[in-house]
C-alpha cells in the first residue's frame, strides 16, 4: 500500500483538532493519510479518540480545527448523507423495524434506484456474507454473528468507496471473531474498498491491517504496518501496547552509530538499539520482548553484554515455556523459549545470564 | 434411585421415597402460597375498590326493580296477559290497589319516576292518582278514567308494561336514543331531542382531537428531553412534570383567568389593538375552552412514555440511516419515528381513554357545548338520580374503551406498549 504520499491520499486528516467541550482536546494535531484500496485501522485504548476520528470522517462530527480530504476534496461541510460512506457500528444498528431485505434495500431506495436493481443488488450483498436466506427475517430473529453479516452487506450494498468499521467485532465471542475477521479480511480484498477500522484489540488490529495507527491521548503514537509495529515501536506506549514487552529502566552510557550500551540500576550494563535517546547521560526505557531473550550461551550473539537472572516461575504452556524472572529488581521480566527438542527447563532460584541480539533491544523515551 | 429412574421412568420418587410428582408438588405449593399472601391485600383491595363496583355499575344497568317491587298486582297482570292485551277491568283494579298501596307505603313518587324516564310527563299522574287512590271504587276502569283520561292511553300502559319487568334493556335502548315503540320494536327519538349520541360523538370527537394536539405538541418535547444533555433535559422535565404536582382546580381555573371574556389573553389582544373590546374571542365556556384545558392537563401523559421510549433508541440508528444517504429528514420518518411507534401508542391511547372519561375539566370550562358525556352521566348520578341510565352511559363508555383497547392490541399490539 503506497499510502503517506501527500496528493494521492484518498483521505487525509490534516492538522484535525477536536474539542467537545471547549476546555479539553479529545484528538490533537491529527495528521493522517489513508490511500485507496487500504485497510488501515486505528488501534488505541478506550477513550483514545479514535470513535471521534472516525465520526468526524462520516461527518457526525464536526472538526474543531484543521481539515479532512476525501478524493482530494474537502469534507468539512459536506453532510453525511452525501460523503458515500458506509459505516458499521459496534451495535450493528439494523433497523429494528424492517426485515433483513428492507434493511439492505434501504440505501438504494434512497437513491431511488428501480425495484429490479434493488432487488438484484440486495441479493448479491445477501449472498456475499452468505445470509441469502435470511432475507425475511428481522434482525431481532438473528444471532449476532449474522446481525454482523447483516451490518456488514448492508455498509456494502451501496458500493461505496470507503467503509468505516467502529469495533465491529466488539460483541462477538472469540471464535466468531476470528472467523468474522478473516470474512471482512476477505471481502477487502475481493471489493477493493477503503476501510477505516477501529479496535482496541491489537491482535486483530496486527491480523487485519495494511497500516495500523495506534491512538493514545488523542494522538498517533506510531503508524506503520503491523510486522514494524511490533518489532520496531517508537515509543513507549507503543512498545507496550502491542504483544507483551519487558522493560528495564536505565541511563545511556555510551552511544554511536546504531547502537548504545545503557547502565542499569543495578550497575550492570546492556546493549541496545538506540529509538528516542541521542546523548550519553540520558534515561531511557528498554524495551525488549520476551521471545528475543536468550539464556542458553551458545545462543547468546558474541561480545554484548549479559545481565544476570533470577528465575522465579516457570510456567509449562504446552508450544512455548514461559519463565518469569527477576532482571535488575524488575520481577515480572518474562522469557519465552520455545519447547524445542532439548530445551531445558529453568528451575526456580536458579540463577542464569541473559543476553540479546543489540538490535533486539530498544532503548526508548524513558518512564 | 438411578436404577429405578430408568427403569420405571413414570414412576419417579424423591429421596425420601415420595412421588416425585407430589414432593415438586408439594416444594411448590410453600412458594406459591407465600406469594399469594404477599398479593393477598392488592387482590383484596381491587376486588372491593374495581371489581364489585363495576359489577354493580353492570348490573344497575340492566336492573330496575322500582315497578315491580311497588307494583305487584299490576306486575302480575302483564305477566297473565300477553302484549298487546287491551287492559280490562282486572287490570284497572290491580292498578288502583297498587296505588293505594303505593301512596301508603310513600313508594308512589319512585314509581312515577320510574315510568317518567320511559315517557315523560307521567310522574305527576301517578302521585296525584296516588292520592286520590284511597277514594276509588269498582267499576275501577270508569273510576280511573274519570281521574285522567291519560290512564286509558295504550302508550301509557304500554310503557308501564315495559317498566314492569325488573330487567330491561331500556335503558341502553335510552343510551342510544332509542326506545321501545307501542309494537315492541325499536324507534330512534326525534332529532331534536337526541342527546346522547350527540354527546357519544363529540366526546369521541374532542377526545381525538385532544389526542392529537398533544401528540404533535407532545413528540417535540419528548425529543427535545431525551436528546439533550442530562442537566437541562432535567429542567425541562420538570417544567413538562409541573402541571403533575399542581392541582387540577388550581391548573382549570388558572386557565378560566387566563381565556375567559375579560380574561388576560382577551384583555392583552384588545390592550394592543389586535381585536376591538367588541370582539373578545370566545375562548371559555365552550369546546374550544375543553380542548386548550384538557391538552394541557393530559400533555404530560403523552410526553412521558414518548420520552421514555425515545430516550432508549440509540443515536446509532439515525447516524446509520444518514451515513446510508438518507437525508436528515427521511431519517427520522422512515428510522426514527417507526421507532418511536410504541411510545405513540402508548401515549395516545392513554390520553384518549383519559379524555373520554374526563369530567371536572369540561364542567368547569365546557360551557354547554363543551360537555362531554361523562358530564351527563354525572348529571343523571346527581341530579335526575336515573342510575340506571347512567350505568348504562358508563358501560356504553366501558364498552368502547375496551373495543378501542383490543383493536389498538390488534393493530399494534399491547406487548409493544411502552408507558415508562
Ligand atoms: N459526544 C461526546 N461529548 C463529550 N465527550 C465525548 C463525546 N464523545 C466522546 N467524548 C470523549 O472523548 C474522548 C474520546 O472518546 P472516543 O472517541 O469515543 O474514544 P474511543 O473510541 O477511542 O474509545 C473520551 O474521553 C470521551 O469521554
Ligand atoms: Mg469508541
Amino acid at each position: 500500500m503506497n499510502a503517506g504520499r501527500g496528493d494521492e491520499a484518498f483521505v487525509a486528516f490534516e492538522h484535525v483538532q477536536k474539542s467537545y467541550d471547549g476546555e479539553t482536546l479529545v484528538v490533537k494535531d491529527l495528521n493522517l493519510d489513508i490511500g485507496r484500496g487500504e485497510f488501515l485501522t486505528m488501534l488505541g485504548p478506550s477513550g483514545s479518540g479514535k470513535t471521534t476520528c472516525l465520526m468526524m470522517l462520516a461527518g457526525f462530527e464536526t472538526a474543531t480545527h484543521g481539515e479532512i480530504r476525501l478524493a482530494g476534496r474537502p469534507i468539512n461541510s459536506v453532510p453525511p448523507e452525501k460523503r458515500g460512506i458506509g459505516m458499521v457500528f459496534q451495535n450493528y444498528a439494523l433497523f429494528p423495524h424492517m426485515t433483513v431485505g428492507e434493511n439492505l434495500a434501504f440505501p438504494l431506495e434512497v437513491r431511488k434506484l428501480g425495484r429490479a436493481e434493488i432487488e438484484a443488488k440486495v441479493k448479491r450483498a445477501l449472498d456475499m456474507v452468505q445470509m441469502g436466506a435470511f432475507a425475511a427475517r428481522r434482525p431481532a430473529q438473528l444471532s449476532g454473528g449474522q446481525q454482523q453479516r447483516i451490518a456488514l452487506a448492508r455498509a456494502l450494498v451501496f458500493e461505496p468507496e470507503l467503509v468505516l468499521m467502529d469495533e465491529p467485532l466488539g460483541a462477538l465471542d472469540k471464535q466468531l471473531r476470528e472467523h468474522m475477521q478473516f470474512e471482512i479480511r476477505r471481502l477487502h480484498e475481493r471489493l477493493g474498498v477503503t476501510v477505516v477500522y477501529v479496535t482496541h484489540d491489537q491482535g486483530e488490529a496486527l491480523t487485519m491491517s495494511d497500516r495500523v495507527a495506534v491512538f493514545n491521548d488523542g494522538r498517533i503514537q506510531q503508524l506503520a504496518p503491523p510486522e514494524e509495529l511490533y518489532e520496531r515501536p517508537e515509543n513507549r506506549f507503543v512498545a507496550s501496547f502491542i504483544g507483551e514487552n519487558n522493560t528495564l529502566e536505565g541511563v545511556v552510557e555510551t552511544i554511536s552509530g546504531g547502537a548504545c550500551t545503557v547502565r542499569l540500576a543495578t550497575g550492570e550494563i546492556l546493549d541496545a538499539a538506540p529509538v528516542n535517546v541521542t546523548r550519553p547521560g540520558e534515561r531511557t526505557t528498554v524495551s525488549i520482548r520476551p521471545e528475543r531473550v536468550e539464556f542458553k550461551p551458545e545462543n547468546i550473539p558474541p561480545g554484548v553484554h549479559t545481565v544476570e537472572a533470577e528465575v522465579l516461575e516457570f510456567i509449562y504452556m504446552g508450544d512455548v515455556f514461559r519463565t518469569r524472572m527477576r532482571v535488575a529488581g524488575n520481577d515480572n521480566f518474562v522469557m519465552k523459549c520455545r519447547n524445542s527438542v532439548g530445551q531445558r527447563k529453568l528451575e526456580p532460584g536458579e540463577r542464569v545470564p541473559i543476553g540479546w541480539a543489540p538490535h533486539d533491544a530498544r532503548a526508548l523515551d524513558p518512564l | 434411585m438411578a436404577e429405578i429412574a430408568r427403569d420405571a421412568p413414570e414412576r419417579m420418587t424423591a429421596a425420601d421415597g415420595t412421588p416425585l410428582k407430589a414432593a415438586l408438588a408439594r416444594a411448590q405449593g410453600r412458594a406459591r402460597r407465600r406469594a399469594f399472601l404477599l398479593v393477598a391485600p392488592l387482590l383484596v383491595f381491587v376486588l372491593a375498590s374495581f371489581v364489585i363496583p363495576i359489577g354493580q355499575m353492570l348490573h344497575r344497568s340492566v336492573h330496575n326493580p322500582v315497578f315491580s317491587a311497588n307494583m305487584p298486582a299490576t306486575t302480575a297482570w302483564f305477566g297473565a296477559n300477553p302484549v298487546g292485551t287491551e287492559p280490562d277491568e282486572a287490570a284497572f283494579a290491580a292498578l288502583a290497589a297498587d296505588l293505594a298501596a303505593a301512596a301508603e307505603a310513600r313508594t308512589i313518587g319512585a314509581v312515577g319516576t320510574r315510568v317518567n324516564y320511559e315517557m315523560q310527563g307521567t310522574r305527576s299522574l301517578f302521585t296525584s292518582a296516588g292520592r286520590k287512590a284511597d277514594d276509588l271504587e269498582a267499576p275501577f276502569r270508569a273510576a280511573m278514567l274519570d281521574l285522567d283520561r291519560r290512564w286509558g292511553e295504550p302508550e301509557l300502559w304500554n310503557t308501564m308494561r315495559n317498566v314492569s319487568s325488573p330487567y330491561t334493556a331500556n335503558f341502553y335502548l335510552a343510551a342510544a336514543d332509542r326506545f321501545r315503540d307501542l309494537d315492541g320494536g325499536i324507534s330512534r327519538v326525534a332529532p331534536e331531542r337526541q342527546v346522547y349520541l350527540t354527546l357519544f360523538q363529540r366526546t369521541f370527537l374532542l377526545s381525538a382531537l385532544i389526542t392529537a394536539i398533544c401528540l404533535l405538541l407532545g413528540f417535540p418535547i419528548a425529543h427535545l428531553l431525551a436528546t439533550l444533555p442530562l442537566r437541562y433535559s432535567n429542567l425541562l422535565m420538570i417544567l413538562v412534570l409541573l402541571p403533575f404536582w399542581t392541582s387540577l382546580l388550581v391548573r382549570t381555573t388558572a386557565w378560566m383567568a387566563i381565556l375567559q371574556g375579560q380574561g388576560v389573553l382577551n384583555n392583552a389582544l384588545v390592550a394592543l389593538g389586535v381585536i376591538g373590546d367588541d370582539g373578545r374571542i370566545a375562548l371559555m365556556y365552550n369546546q374550544a375552552g375543553t380542548v386548550i384545558a384538557m391538552t394541557h392537563i393530559l400533555l404530560p401523559f403523552m410526553v412521558l412514555p414518548l420520552y421514555s421510549v425515545m430516550r432508549n433508541i440509540n443515536p446509532s440508528y439515525v447516524r446509520a440511516a444518514r451515513s446510508l444517504g438518507a437525508s436528515s429528514w427521511t431519517a427520522f420518518r422512515r428510522v426514527y419515528v417507526p421507532q418511536t411507534l410504541p411510545g405513540v401508542g402508548a401515549g395516545a391511547l392513554l390520553c384518549f381513554i383519559l379524555a373520554v372519561g374526563y369530567y371536572i375539566t369540561p364542567a368547569l370550562v365546557g360551557g354547554a357545548s363543551g360537555q362531554l358525556i361523562s358530564n351527563l352521566i354525572a348529571f343523571h348520578m346527581q341530579n335526575s338520580l336515573n342510575w340506571s341510565l347512567a350505568a348504562a352511559l358508563a358501560t356504553l363508555l366501558l364498552a368502547a374503551v375496551l373495543l378501542l383497547y383490543w383493536v389498538y392490541d390488534r393493530l399494534v399490539g399491547v406487548d409493544n406498549m411502552k408507558l415508562g
